[in-house]
């Protein structure tokens, strides 16, 4: 539900500034969000120098070598380093993407990191994403069937296949949901785009049996049509996914079953 | 504080039914008034600076005061479902009821209005 008024401690302060590098000619300035459950300090923005020339190309190698070489508690989600894994999102340079893909190269100025938005914070980047994996578990993200199961498998035609695709891309990563406005507001019962975006890889997928119900489970004015079209989660996509289409075609499919 | 799964958090009380005939409404209303807005503004702009019983003589033609009445019940329609979505977007709980019930109200009474005001100018 929206919320005009800050919860109490949230006001973010100036926080540490830790020393430059020495002797180093090729120096980038990171600031970035500060939180600990810990504590009972405001969240705050710390600041880093690194040394580009010994620092990868990456904003996630800049993470790395922050933790690694200046100031170890500092926490951030990573795994694959490739795009894949989804784990290592956050609000770089005010957009919501991965760390691991985002070139240090495509940012102007000092870079500026900060956990997804509008999300309760764990601790300093990591987001609590416990609602949104409910969410997503709750569109049925798996193939749902009736007849009985074929001796082989379940034959799907290649026209029917290529349907999936800019579907089944989506890596969980919650850039695009945490930059819905909708989401921001009504996040409790809008689904959000990842999670609509699944459920309509679903619907459309031709070997699944469950499309009525999918789609009986989906008409709701909070969890589908909070969506107003305003594009931010295909903008923010760090896969190039665009779910805002994925939620269109599911209006559509619910409307062209009624008229 | 509930001890609720997460799940059940997420499914809350499943799903309403309802948001497909209100999209489908703003639908509607959106194509109609792409077509009656600006026939109103036409017929509505040539009689500006008229008599007032030119305006009359205007108005009494019907094909003139069902293009108005027609733009004036979609026009408050459309607005009314744009509002619902804003109202619900932004307000919870029994003051979500209690300002879409004040919207709804608002809406009908313009559009009796306009409706009443149209028919007196038509049928004088």
């Amino acid at each position: 539900m929206v919320q005009f008024n800050l919860p109490k401690n949230s006001k973010i302060v100036t926080g540490k500034t830790w020393p430059k590098p020495e002797g180093a000619t090729n120096v980038r300035k990171f600031q970035i969000y500060r939180w600990s459950p810990d504590d009972d300090k405001n969240p705050s923005v710390d600041t880093y120098f690194i040394d580009m020339d010994k620092c990868g190309p990456m904003v996630l190698d800049a993470l790395i070598k922050i933790k690694n070489e200046i100031d170890p508690t500092l926490t951030f989600r990573r795994s694959c380093r490739e795009g894949i894994c989804g784990s290592c999102a956050m609000n770089i340079d005010g957009i919501n993407t991965l760390a691991c893909i985002y070139g240090l190269d495509e940012i102007k100025g000092d870079v500026r990191i900060f956990p997804l938005p509008h999300m309760p914070v764990v601790k300093d980047l990591i987001p609590d994403l416990t609602h949104f994996y409910a969410q997503h578990a709750s569109i049925m993200p798996w193939l749902e069937t009736k007849t009985n199961r074929p001796e082989k498998e379940w034959r799907q035609s290649i026209e029917d296949r290529k349907k999936l695709d800019g579907l089944y891309e989506c890596v969980m990563c919650a850039s695009c949901s945490t930059s819905c406005p909708s989401y921001w507001w009504n996040g409790d019962e809008y689904l959000g785009p990842a999670a609509l975006l699944h459920a309509y890889r679903w619907i459309i997928d031709s070997r699944d049996e469950a499309t009525g119900e999918r789609l009986d489970e989906l008409e709701d004015s909070f969890k589908l049509y909070r969506c107003h079209t305003i594009m931010n989660c295909a903008k923010t996509c760090p896969k190039g996914l665009n779910p805002a289409a994925a939620i269109a075609h599911i209006k559509k499919m619910i409307l062209d079953r009624a008229h | 504080m509930n001890y609720l799964t997460d799940r059940k958090r997420a499914t809350g009380l499943g799903a309403g039914h309802t948001g497909a005939a209100h999209h489908w409404l703003t639908i509607a209303t959106s194509i109609s008034l792409a077509i009656l807005v600006p026939l109103f503004i036409f017929t509505f702009g040539y009689a500006v600076g008229h008599s007032y019983e030119e305006v009359l003589a205007f108005y009494s033609n019907p094909c003139i005061a069902i293009i108005t009445a027609l733009c004036l019940v979609g026009g408050i329609i459309h607005l009314k479902t744009e509002v619902d979505e804003a109202v619900e977007d932004y307000i919870g709980g029994i003051k979500r009821k209690l300002t879409l019930i004040a919207v709804a109200g608002f809406c009908y009474a313009l559009m009796a209005t306009g409706l009443f005001a149209l028919l007196k100018l038509a049928i004088q």
